[in-house]
C-alpha cells in the first residue's frame, strides 16, 4: 500500500464522491487528498467534545458525536449550541464538575431535547440571530421511545434544528434495556435469549429515518462510524438547510453488543455490508442517494462478532437467523442498496 | 388606562408590555383565553421581537420555555391542571436549572374524576418543585403581579409560578387599570441573564451531580427562595411606588392583627371573605383574614407576626393532602408552633363548589362558639357520602364511585346501572 499522497487535483468541496480502496473494505480516506481528508487532530479542529471523557474504550457514540459536531462548527463558523437528552453520550461527558464539551452545551431530560432544541431556536429567531444554529442529540431510546412526541412536534413545526440520534439498539446508559430500536432477536437485559422467541421480539418495528422522511423534513440522513468522512459530509449537507433535519448515527456499543471494542469500526462497516443498517439521504420525504453495498456479506458473519445475538446462531433457532435475513433483503430492496 | 375585561386577557396585555421573546404554549381550559390572546398579539405584529410557538404538549412548553430562557430570552407560558401534571418532571428541571421562567397556572382542579373547574390541587402539587408560587386575589392583582413575576424571576434567576384560580378570574369581567408600556419598562430592566449558552462563552449547563455536591446544590435552591421574601416585598413596594397599587408582597392582612378568629386563604376567595368580615366586624365581631400571596417561598415569620393576637385561625384551602389534611394547615401550624393558636382546617371549593358567604359565616359562627372541628369539609353532602360507603359495603363490586355518586344526585340518568 502506498503512503503517497494520492494528488486528485480536485478541489476539496468537489471530492464529494466516496473513495474505496480497491480491494478491501476500507473507505477512502486515504485516497482523497491529505487537506480533504477526516483526520483526528489538527490546530483547526473545533474539538467540540474533547478528551477526558468517560465513555467505555471502543465507544461508536464517542466517535459518531465527536465528528458529527465538528463537522457542523465547521460549516458555522463555529456557531454552534447543542441541546442532550439524558443517555451515555451525557453521562459520560459531563460528570461533574467536569465537562468535556467545548461548545455551548445544555442537558435538560431524557424525553425533551429537541422541545428544548426548538426552544433555543426560538430564542435565536426572537433575536433576529441567523448564523447561530442548533443541534439536539440524543440515544436511540430517547429518540424513538420517550422523545418521540417532541421530536415529532419539532418536526412538524419544522423548526431549524439539525436532531443528531446514535443508535446504539438500547438503553445502554440505564444498563442495556430493550428499546423500539434494538434489533430483533437482539438480547437484552429485558429481553433475555430464554424461550421460545429468544431476545428481543420481532416487532413491527419503529425505524425512524423512516418516520422522518413521513414528515417531509427538508433532510434526513443515515450514516454509520465506519465512514467518517461520508457522516460528516452529511453533517455538513445538513446545515446547509433551514428547518428540521434528521441524522441517524450507526455507533455500535461494546458493553451492550458484547463485541470486542477494538471491532466497532468493522462492525459498523460489516452492519452496512450486510444489509441491517442502510446509508440513504432523503429530502422533502423523498429519498435521494443511497451508499451501494460494495462487497454484500452474510448477515451470520457480523451476527457472530455479538454476544447480544449469539443464540440465533444455534440450530434451533435458524427461524430468527432467516427472518433477520429477510430485514437485510427487504431493506436492500427498499433503499436500493446493490 | 381602565379596561372592562376578562382576567385573561388582562393578564394576556400584561405580559405582552413585559415583552417576552419567546411563549411556547398548549391550550387547557380555563387557560385557553390568555394563549389566545397572546398569539393574536404576536401574529398580529402588536407584540414584536416575540415568537410564539403551538407545541404539541405542556410537556413540550415547558421544554421550549427551558431552552430559550438557558438561551437567553426571556420566557412565558401558561396552564393548568392536567396540564401541569403532564409537564411535571421539565417543571422540575426549569426550577433545577434555576432558569427565570414565567408562567400562568390558571388553577383547576386534577382529575380523575375529571373537573375542568376551579380549585388549588394543580398548584399544591407543585409546592415543593422549586418555583416561586404566587396567588392573587384579583384580576387587578392578576395582572400587576404578572409585571412582578419577571422582575422576581429575573432578579432571583428562578421560575415563577403566578396562580389565579381558574373561571374566578380568569373568566371574570372585570375593570381593570392597565398600565403603559413606559411604567412597565420603567420597572422592569431587559433581561440580564444569570447564565446562558452562548458561542462566545461556550457553558456547559445540566451536568450530572452527584452526592458530593448535590445538597449544596439543592441548599442553594432553599437559599435563595428566603432571598426572595425579602426580593418579594421590595419589589412591591417599588411597584406600588410607580403604579400607585399595593399588589404583590408576601402576605395581606385584612384586621388580622386585630382579630380573635382570623381566616386564613390563598386567591380569590379572599374577595368573598373580605365581604363577610365586613359584616360580621360591624356586628361588632372581633375577626380578620390573612391572605398568603406568597405560597413559595412561605412567609413563615411575616405569618407568625401577623397572627399574634390570634385566638383561632381557620385555614381555607381549596386542596388538601389525600390521607393527611390541609397542607395549608399544617404550614400554618409550623410557623406559629411557638404561639398558642387553636387551628382549624378548612377544605371546601373544590372542583369549583361555590364558597357562599352563607357557608363561611357558619363556619365563624361555629368557631366563636368554639364548636368548630379541627378538620371541616366545607357543604360535605354527608349523606351522599355515607350511601356510597355503604354501597362498597355491601359488595366488592360496588362500581365507580363518581359514577353512583352523580347516580344518586340525579345527576346522571338513573336507567343507567353498573
Ligand atoms: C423520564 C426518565 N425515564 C427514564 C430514565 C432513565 N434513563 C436514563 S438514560 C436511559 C437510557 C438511554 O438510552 P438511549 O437514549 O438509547 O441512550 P444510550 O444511553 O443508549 O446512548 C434511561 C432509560 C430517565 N433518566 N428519565
Ligand atoms: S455503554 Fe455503550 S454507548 Fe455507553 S459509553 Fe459504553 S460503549 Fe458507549
Ligand atoms: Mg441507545
Amino acid at each position: 500500500m502506498s503512503n503517497q499522497d494520492s494528488n486528485t487535483d480536485i478541489p476539496c468541496e468537489q471530492q464529494t464522491v466516496k473513495f474505496y480502496q480497491t480491494g478491501t473494505f476500507t473507505v477512502g480516506n486515504r485516497l482523497l487528498d491529505e487537506g480533504c481528508r477526516t483526520v483526528q487532530a489538527t490546530a483547526e479542529r473545533a474539538n467540540s467534545l474533547d478528551s477526558g471523557h468517560r465513555a467505555c474504550q471502543g465507544c461508536g457514540q464517542a466517535l459518531g458525536a465527536r465528528y458529527a459536531l465538528d463537522a457542523a462548527m465547521r460549516a458555522t463558523d463555529n456557531k454552534i449550541i447543542a441541546a442532550n437528552a439524558t443517555g451515555c453520550l451525557e453521562v459520560f461527558t459531563t460528570p461533574y464538575p467536569e465537562t468535556a464539551w467545548s461548545i455551548p452545551w445544555v442537558h435538560s431530560l431524557f424525553g425533551n431535547v429537541a422541545a428544548v432544541a426548538s426552544g433555543i431556536a426560538a430564542s435565536l429567531k426572537a433575536k433576529g440571530d441567523t448564523t447561530t444554529r442548533v443541534i439536539a442529540q440524543g440515544g436511540d431510546g430517547g429518540t424513538t421511545d420517550i422523545g418521540f412526541g417532541c421530536l415529532s412536534g419539532m418536526f412538524d413545526r419544522n423548526d431549524d434544528v439539525l436532531y443528531i440520534c446514535y443508535d446504539n439498539g438500547g438503553y445502554m446508559n440505564t444498563g442495556v434495556q430493550r428499546s423500539s430500536a434494538t434489533p430483533p432477536a437482539a438480547r437484552t437485559a429485558t429481553t433475555m435469549p430464554v424461550g421460545d422467541n429468544p431476545g428481543s421480539s420481532f416487532t413491527t418495528g419503529k425505524f425512524l429515518p423512516a418516520i422522518a422522511m413521513a414528515h417531509e423534513i427538508p433532510y434526513v440522513a443515515t450514516a454509520s462510524v465506519h465512514d467518517l468522512h461520508d457522516l460528516e459530509r452529511k453533517v455538513e449537507k445538513a446545515m446547509t438547510f433551514r428547518g428540521a433535519r434528521y441524522i441517524q448515527i450507526n455507533v455500535p456499543c461494546p458493553l451492550g453488543w458484547g463485541s470486542q471494542p477494538a471491532l466497532t469500526i468493522k462492525l459498523s462497516r460489516m452492519g452496512v455490508e450486510c444489509g441491517l443498517v442502510p446509508l440513504f439521504e432523503a429530502e422533502n420525504g423523498k429519498l435521494t442517494d443511497s451508499t451501494k453495498i460494495r462487497y454484500r456479506i452474510p448477515v451470520e458473519d457480523y451476527l457472530k462478532l455479538q454476544r447480544r445475538f449469539a443464540h440465533v446462531l444455534k440450530p434451533q433457532n435458524t427461524h430468527q437467523l432467516d427472518a433477520i435475513r429477510k430485514i437485510a433483503e427487504d431493506n436492500i430492496k427498499r433503499y436500493n442498496l446493490v | 388606562m381602565l379596561q372592562q375585561i376578562s382576567g385573561s386577557i388582562a393578564v394576556a396585555e400584561a405580559v405582552a408590555l413585559c415583552r417576552p421573546e419567546v411563549v411556547p404554549c398548549y391550550p387547557i381550559t380555563p387557560q385557553t383565553h390568555i394563549v389566545e390572546h397572546i398569539s393574536t398579539l404576536v401574529k398580529s405584529g402588536q407584540l414584536k421581537n416575540c415568537t410564539y410557538e403551538n407545541v404539541e404538549s405542556e410537556f413540550a412548553s415547558m421544554s421550549l420555555c427551558i431552552g430559550a430562557s438557558a438561551a437567553g430570552s426571556r420566557t412565558y407560558t401558561a396552564t393548568a391542571s392536567q396540564g401541569l401534571l403532564f409537564m411535571m418532571e421539565a417543571v422540575y428541571n426549569a426550577s433545577g436549572l434555576a432558569l427565570p421562567i414565567v408562567m400562568t397556572l390558571g388553577n383547576r382542579a386534577i382529575g380523575a374524576p375529571i373537573n375542568i373547574w376551579n380549585d388549588h390541587s394543580d398548584a399544591m402539587s407543585v409546592r415543593d418543585a422549586g418555583w416561586i408560587q404566587l396567588f392573587v386575589e384579583s384580576n387587578q392583582q392578576a395582572l400587576d403581579v404578572h409585571i412582578q413575576a419577571f422582575k422576581l424571576a429575573e432578579t432571583l434567576s428562578l421560575p415563577v409560578m403566578v396562580n389565579m384560580d381558574g373561571f374566578i378570574l380568569t373568566h371574570a369581567i372585570t375593570r381593570v387599570d392597565m398600565p403603559t408600556q413606559e411604567q412597565v419598562d420603567q420597572f422592569l430592566p431587559p433581561f440580564i441573564p444569570r447564565q446562558k449558552l452562548d458561542t462566545e462563552a461556550p457553558l456547559s449547563i445540566g451536568a450530572m451531580v452527584g452526592p458530593d455536591a448535590f445538597t449544596e446544590v439543592r441548599y442553594l435552591a432553599h437559599h435563595k427562595q428566603k432571598e426572595a421574601l425579602n426580593i418579594i416585598e421590595q419589589q412591591a413596594a417599588e411597584f406600588q411606588g410607580i403604579f400607585g397599587r399595593d399588589s404583590g408582597g408576601l402576605i395581606k392582612s385584612y384586621y388580622a392583627e386585630d382579630a380573635e378568629i382570623v381566616f386564613v386563604a390563598m386567591g380569590s376567595v379572599v374577595g368573598t371573605m373580605q365581604e363577610l368580615v365586613e359584616e360580621l366586624r360591624e356586628e361588632g365581631h372581633s375577626v380578620g383574614i390573612l391572605s398568603i400571596r406568597s405560597f413559595r417561598p412561605f412567609p413563615a415569620n411575616a405569618i407568625d407576626k401577623a397572627l399574634a393576637n390570634t385566638r383561632h385561625a381557620i385555614i381555607f384551602e381549596k386542596s388538601f393532602a389525600v390521607g393527611m389534611g390541609g397542607v395549608l394547615a399544617s404550614e400554618i401550624h409550623m410557623a406559629t408552633v411557638a404561639n398558642d393558636i387553636k387551628i382549624s382546617s378548612v377544605i371546601g371549593g373544590l372542583g369549583g363548589r361555590t364558597i357562599t358567604k352563607k357557608s363561611l359565616r357558619k363556619i365563624i359562627e361555629s368557631a366563636m362558639q368554639d364548636e368548630l372541628d379541627t378538620e371541616v369539609f366545607l357543604d360535605l353532602e354527608g349523606t351522599t357520602v355515607v350511601r356510597e360507603l355503604r354501597r362498597q359495603q355491601e359488595g366488592q363490586s360496588s362500581g365507580p364511585a363518581a359514577e353512583n355518586i352523580l347516580r344518586d344526585m340525579g345527576v346522571v340518568s338513573a336507567s343507567k346501572t353498573h
